[in-house]
């Protein structure tokens, strides 16, 4: 048996148990002591109902004389609380600590090349708490003493350079807001439903505002060769060294050598002191660890754009330098593994995103696709930047399917898995930005299906 | 104005707009060693790739010392990492296309059916390999596990010596030369989709249920119930337990919303102990269990095997840090020279007591 007392959890008391003439009647005349007497033999009818089965001992000491959170006055009400600054940097409640990054079990052998996925199911709005920020490292992270990073720049320029921390914090910053997509998220559902939950099906998905210095002004420092300079590698300080080739028109765009993140430093995990954000463009560009931009005349084909994130083509070729993360969304509550509590409203809300610019409509079935509704954006709407979307729903207790499809400024529909499949047959990997499904059944529980 | 000071005004002027194009004071030249300190990476044209060589049967004593522990012993291990030899035939070397991408005959895609350039491989393994051990292969040495590389996928012959003179000659025989296409629309952010979705809103086609998790796989990600906020508009769904059939309506709303008080999931669990801490940090979990065999032994059966042997914790110790090899088969575990000696001591004592 619970102990309401000591659980923490809130029992409900039962609504709309007053009736609508006895609610009038009291906001009208105020309470009597008759009219106290109807609103106590309402409310333990409600109670009584509720009652019913298991549940029955926490809602029947609801109905007596009141919910207990209430009644009974609770410690911190009645006690001195902890002083300022006991938590320095701040953690999370006590109570929040089932929403973290996690590894989905047996994807990958060693844990310094895998991969910890956001707990997108729990999130609000569009940032991504630092700390929650997703992971994926090739070789293990490192927290890098900034006073002995250095940035080179070198290659097909005038004047190769090296930069201090001291040096590019001294520039003036951009602070911009953008998702940041692995481009094998949600990879693992090319073939058949695969994971539970949207935290390891998509949670390889982050967004948040980035400070850093815009590349161009490096490029423009170290008089970058405007004729021959084509492309730009990205190279990284840890062990793999990541490296990844970038053009040079999306290098002088809108691509900044970041320090910050959320308003604070790069966490160690996201690449501090300095990482490369290549908005739009799948996560491995956005190499972690900066240590050198070199610019040069061809692309360079390293590992991970030769061996890995290349698109695997019926036809047996592969799509190499598959970078653009294209326009997708996913519900993220009700989403799968969870369980609504009970029929009624909902909020059906989630993530919309497209790395070729703004997403401009957000559409959600609760029909498996039969039929659309169109939903609310919140703001801010940015450019490959997360957006939020809402849509309000009741549910009849019907078994359901839960979908939504994005579209973006460019007019680019988020396909259907089946239309995907149709173009890149099903030996790829990358770049899955299929229309989700979750199917809500009888008993409230949200599962993972695929339709078509 | 005297023309002098014409001048001197002209002067500062384009003195003032070149300071705008720079920034001053800020960064400083790289020198030349700098530069070849770190200018590492090698491109397809072999632009990068310095003076050296290395032969087959070098390479394979680099791979049997510091690659087969990862990659087996030739190359087509999937235990820790995608297997890099197999599914390439003497057909693909002459067509440039590998023909078990398009016919699927080879279950799992390696490294060798897909990378088209071989100066790939050259730059992966000298920037980044071994892989505890980054970038400590000498020039020569990256040569040669590459030319055994190679070798073992029928490449070269086993007396070839890779070097900077043959290795554009090594290039028109990678089997999946042909096979990587640079012409779609999804490098440019002003590229053109592949895929052409309509925004049906009515009546829509009808659709089916393809696809669903299968029940062995319901709790394989732990207990998603661990893994929701224990209040809001729902619930995690407690894995543990079979899918509840039952209708919501009559079960109550007290009844389905079963998590009392957030729990850590055992995923994300602080480790046991500092050992165990230190083996996962050390990746030693890779090609060791605790109770059974990987690649290596299972920490348990090391415990068993030197059971009242009181010189076992020094000598393991030193073991762990020097590597070895043909105690227990033929895949050498690689050093482990990064631990420092208390470190050493624990994970030996650990491992000697069980790893519990």
């Amino acid at each position: 048996m619970r102990d309401n007392s000591k659980s923490g959890r809130i029992v409900k008391a039962p609504e709309n148990f007053v009736a609508p003439e006895l609610a009038h009647e009291i906001t009208k005349e105020g309470l009597s002591a008759e009219r106290r007497g109807f609103l106590r033999r309402s409310f333990m009818a409600a109670g009584a109902a509720l009652a019913a089965g298991a549940a029955g001992r926490a809602a029947a000491q609801a109905a007596g004389e009141g919910d207990p959170a209430i009644l009974t006055l609770p410690q911190h009400s009645r006690t001195l609380g902890q002083p300022v600054a006991a938590n320095p940097y701040g953690v999370p409640s006590k109570y929040e600590t089932n929403l973290l990054r996690r590894e989905s079990p047996g994807l990958t052998r060693v844990s310094q090349a895998s991969v910890a996925f956001t707990p997108l199911q729990g999130l609000f709005g569009i940032i991504t708490p630092s700390g929650l920020h997703f992971e994926r490292h090739h070789q293990g992270w490192h927290d890098i003493d900034p006073a002995q990073h250095r940035l080179m720049i070198n290659g097909l320029v005038k004047n190769p350079k090296v930069y201090t921390m001291d040096d590019l914090m001294r520039l003036p910053s951009v602070s911009r807001m953008h998702f940041i997509e692995c481009g094998a998220n949600t990879a693992m559902e090319w073939g058949n439903v695969a994971v539970p939950t949207v935290q390891y099906s998509h949670g390889m998905l982050s967004c948040s505002e980035f400070t850093g210095v815009p590349l161009s002004v490096l490029l423009e420092d170290c008089g970058y060769d405007k004729k021959n300079g084509k492309f730009i590698l990205a190279e990284g300080a840890d062990g793999s060294s990541m490296t990844r080739t970038i053009d040079i028109s999306r290098a002088l765009d809108d691509v900044i050598v970041a320090w910050g993140m959320n308003g604070e430093m790069l966490r160690p995990e996201n690449g501090y002191p300095l990482r490369l954000v290549v908005p739009g463009v799948q996560g491995v560009s956005w190499v972690k660890w900066l240590r050198r931009i070199e610019v040069g005349d061809q692309p360079w084909a390293t590992k991970d754009e030769a061996i890995h994130y290349i698109d695997g083509m019926p036809d047996g070729t592969y799509r190499q330098y598959t970078s653009i993360q294209e326009c997708k969304s996913v519900i993220t509550t009700p989403s799968g593994g969870q369980q609504l509590l009970d029929k009624g409203f909902y909020n059906i809300t989630g993530l919309a995103w497209s790395g070729r610019g703004k997403v401009k409509r957000v559409d959600v079935s609760v029909d498996g696709g039969r039929n659309w509704r169109t939903a609310r954006l919140e703001g801010p709407v940015l450019g490959k930047c997360l957006t939020r979307f809402n849509i309000d729903w009741v549910w009849d207790g019907a078994p359901c399917v839960l979908q939504s499809r994005a579209i973006d400024e460019t007019g680019y529909v988020q396909p259907k898995i089946n239309e995907l499949r149709a173009v890149r047959g099903t030996r790829s990997i990358y770049h899955n930005n299929a229309i989700q499904s979750w199917k809500v059944a009888e008993s409230g529980e949200v599962s993972n299906v695929q339709v078509y | 104005m005297s023309r002098f000071t014409k001048l001197l005004f002209a002067l500062a002027f384009v003195a003032g707009a070149a300071q705008a194009q720079t920034l001053v004071n800020v960064g400083r030249p790289a020198t030349a060693r700098e530069i070849a300190a770190w200018d590492i990476d090698v491109r397809p044209d072999f632009k990068g790739l310095p003076k050296g060589s290395g032969t087959v049967s070098a390479g394979m004593a680099v791979w049997e010392g510091k690659c087969a522990s990862c990659h087996g012993t030739f190359g087509e291990s999937n235990e820790v990492f995608t297997p890099i030899i197999g599914g390439t035939t003497a057909e693909d070397i002459k067509t440039g296309r590998v023909a078990a991408l398009a016919n699927n005959r080879q279950p799992q895609r390696t490294t060798m059916m897909k990378v088209a350039t071989v100066s790939t491989l050259w730059d992966y393994v000298n920037r980044a390999m071994p892989w505890t051990a980054p970038k400590s292969l000498s020039t020569d040495e990256v040569y040669s596990v590459v030319a055994y590389i190679l070798n073992m996928a029928e490449v070269v012959p086993d007396d070839f010596t890779l070097s900077d003179k043959n290795i554009a000659e090594v290039q028109k025989r990678m089997p999946n030369r042909n096979g990587m296409t640079n012409a779609h629309g999804m490098w440019d952010v002003k590229g053109k989709p592949d895929v052409k979705s309509v925004a049906c809103m009515k009546d829509c086609p009808p659709t089916d249920l393809r696809s669903t998790l299968p029940d062995v796989s319901r709790n394989a990600h732990g207990n998603v119930a661990e893994q929701n906020r224990g209040f809001g508009a729902v619930r995690g769904v407690d894995t543990t337990k079979p899918a509840a059939t039952a209708p919501l309506a009559g079960r109550g709303v007290a009844a389905a919303a079963p998590v009392a008080r957030p729990a850590a999931a055992p995923a994300a669990a602080p480790a046991k102990n500092n050992a165990l801490a230190l083996a996962q940090q050390n990746a030693c979990l890779g090609c060791h269990g605790l109770k059974d065999k990987v690649v290596g032994p299972g920490f348990a059966q090391i415990a068993a095997k030197y059971k009242g042997d009181a010189k076992a914790g020094a000598a393991l110790a030193a073991k762990i840090k020097a590597g070895g090899s043909g105690v227990w088969g033929p895949v050498p575990m690689p050093p482990q020279a990064q631990l420092k000696d208390a470190d050493l001591q624990a994970l030996a004592g650990w491992i000697l007591n069980g790893a519990k």
